[in-house]
């Protein structure tokens, strides 16, 4: 594994080799193949999102009619946690949505189970906004693929741009993020596992290889 | 997690997980009918065929409504426009529909057992009982059992009262069934006549006057008078029978204040239920015709994910 500098956003120190004593239990815990590292403390996710609230702001001007949407499950409460740095900086709300891509996925017709679908739920129309859909991780590009016809089916925005947490490269469509926390080379068998406190109980980015 | 059934045939062979699965995604799935383009590409190329043999309205509607919302293509089939009133049996009539490659049969006929031999008949298509004689109607149940959870929250321990005839109604045999499992107290209501011979087996209480029930029930079901299924035998006149067993606003003033009231629909308004109570603040009839919709688009969504592997 290898860490670019992110591109539009850069973080302080490289990551090191997981000896922190949170994760020491998380390690070989009950499969000696896998090993983890540790890629963003909380700490580091905070200031990322900070800045790249700032991004936002300095990309979309006064930021009239901008929402952001969260993609189902951990881009939702990434989108809240950035709208919170976002409304620090402006000091008014900003609205945010989730999105649930499982009916618009490509792979429906191969995957033996139906995926369970969530709810999406926009509590404003969408047509003439100027979106900000936000995920966890950018890997091969469907997910936003998915992502962009649902919106599509929903109204006709202004524009959409992307923001993720961590692109770890490997795309099979022609789509990038507009703002990235963590750019990151990673193995087929590398995993990124953003953990949020919502649903994880812990805020904090890990690389799972379970070579 | 995937559904434990194939099919949908009876309530019985869902398990609480099952019906968990359905109803979180038929949730889920509502939201589709409130919006600008009220369709999801998410069943693109999916072929579900629609075998009325007997009449129906709003359950072929809501079923052909959920199939489009999510992009699947339908074809119907009814008793008098088939070649089945040219004298072909049932199974050839849907063999020869099913080589045209259908990944859901949807089947409805007045008599009790047929989803059964089809779904026997074509073991990797997922049928759908929309309703077999006098026996079962679960996808009304579910719809029934969602629109139950969806105004009272927790519905362990609750008292539903299914009030009518029990003996000729298949949504009152699947309500039992379902409504027993997920942890409800099930009571019917109705006159010796219209009680079945089995109904002890659904471990349900039996009442013979809607009085009974009235002042405790959290959940009053009043099912449809089914004229086409009976003759005099039954009871004597409709007016003795909308007075001992009919839902009236005089009876709904001993009623718990957040007590509702359902019907499958069609309604013989004056007969079962009295206008004011049918269209009254206690009223949910219209949600249960908006859930079926929304359980019908699960139930097709998760049965055309279980193919994949087989076949």
């Amino acid at each position: 594994m290898t860490i670019e500098k992110g591109i539009e956003i850069e973080i302080g120190r490289p990551p090191h080799k997981t000896e922190g004593f949170f994760l020491a239990g998380m390690e070989n815990n009950g499969d000696e193949s896998m090993t983890t590292k540790h890629l963003m403390s909380e700490a580091q996710m905070e200031e990322a999102l900070a800045k790249m609230a700032r991004q936002i702001i300095k990309q979309n001007k006064k930021m009239e009619d901008i929402v952001l949407i969260g993609i189902r499950s951990r881009g939702v409460p990434l989108a809240e946690w950035l709208a919170r740095k976002i409304e620090a900086v402006l000091k008014r709300p900003v609205e945010v949505g989730s999105l649930d891509i499982n009916l618009y996925r490509d792979d429906l017709s191969e995957v033996d189970e139906q995926p369970v679908v969530r709810k999406t739920e926009l509590p404003f129309g969408i047509s003439g906004k100027g979106i900000i859909l936000v995920d966890d991780v950018l890997f091969t590009g469907r997910t936003i693929r998915a992502a962009m016809d649902a919106l599509i089916d929903f109204g006709r925005p202004k524009f959409v741009q992307l923001a993720v947490m961590v692109d770890r490269g490997w795309r099979e469509l022609p789509i990038q993020a507009d703002y990235v926390a963590k750019k990151v080379k990673t193995s087929a068998t590398e995993n990124i596992k953003v953990m949020l406190a919502e649903m994880d109980g812990t805020n904090e980015i890990l690389i799972k290889d379970k070579r | 997690m995937p559904l434990s059934v194939k099919h949908i045939l009876s309530a019985r062979d869902l398990t609480k997980k099952d019906v968990d699965l359905i109803l979180q995604t038929a949730r889920a799935l509502k939201e589709i009918s409130y919006r600008p383009i009220k369709k999801v590409p998410t069943l693109r190329g999916k072929q579900i065929l629609f075998c009325f043999f007997e009449d129906s309205t709003r359950t072929r509607m809501s079923f052909d409504i959920a199939a489009k919302r999510l992009s699947a293509d339908t074809s119907v089939i009814t008793k008098s426009g088939s070649a089945i009133s040219k004298g072909e049996t049932i199974l050839d009539t849907v063999k020869n529909l099913a080589a045209m490659q259908a990944d859901i049969i949807v089947v409805r006929h007045k008599e009790s057992g047929i989803p059964w031999q089809i779904a026997d008949a074509f073991p990797h298509i997922s049928v759908i009982n929309a309703g077999d004689g006098m026996h079962e109607h679960p996808t009304q149940a579910l719809l029934d059992f969602m629109t139950i959870q969806n105004s009272k929250g927790n519905v362990e321990g609750l008292h539903v009262a299914i009030v009518g005839d029990i003996f000729h109604s298949r949504v009152a045999r699947s309500d039992m069934i379902l409504f027993k499992k997920m942890g409800m107290h099930v009571h019917v209501v109705a006159p010796k006549t219209f009680l079945p011979a089995d109904v002890e087996d659904y471990g349900v209480t039996v009442h013979n006057r809607i009085q009974d029930v009235v002042k405790f029930a959290d959940v009053i079901m009043m099912l449809r008078i089914q004229r086409e299924r009976m003759n005099s035998f039954f009871f004597p006149n409709e007016r003795e029978y909308s007075k001992y067993f009919g839902l009236t606003k005089e009876l709904m003033k001993d009623a718990k204040p957040d007590v509702v009231v359902m019907h499958p629909g069609p309604v013989n308004r004056g007969l079962e239920i009295e206008p004011e109570v049918a269209d009254g603040p206690h009223s949910i009839i219209l949600d249960q015709v908006e859930n079926g919709v929304a359980v019908r688009m699960a139930l097709m969504y998760l049965l055309c994910g279980t193919h994949g592997g087989e076949e």
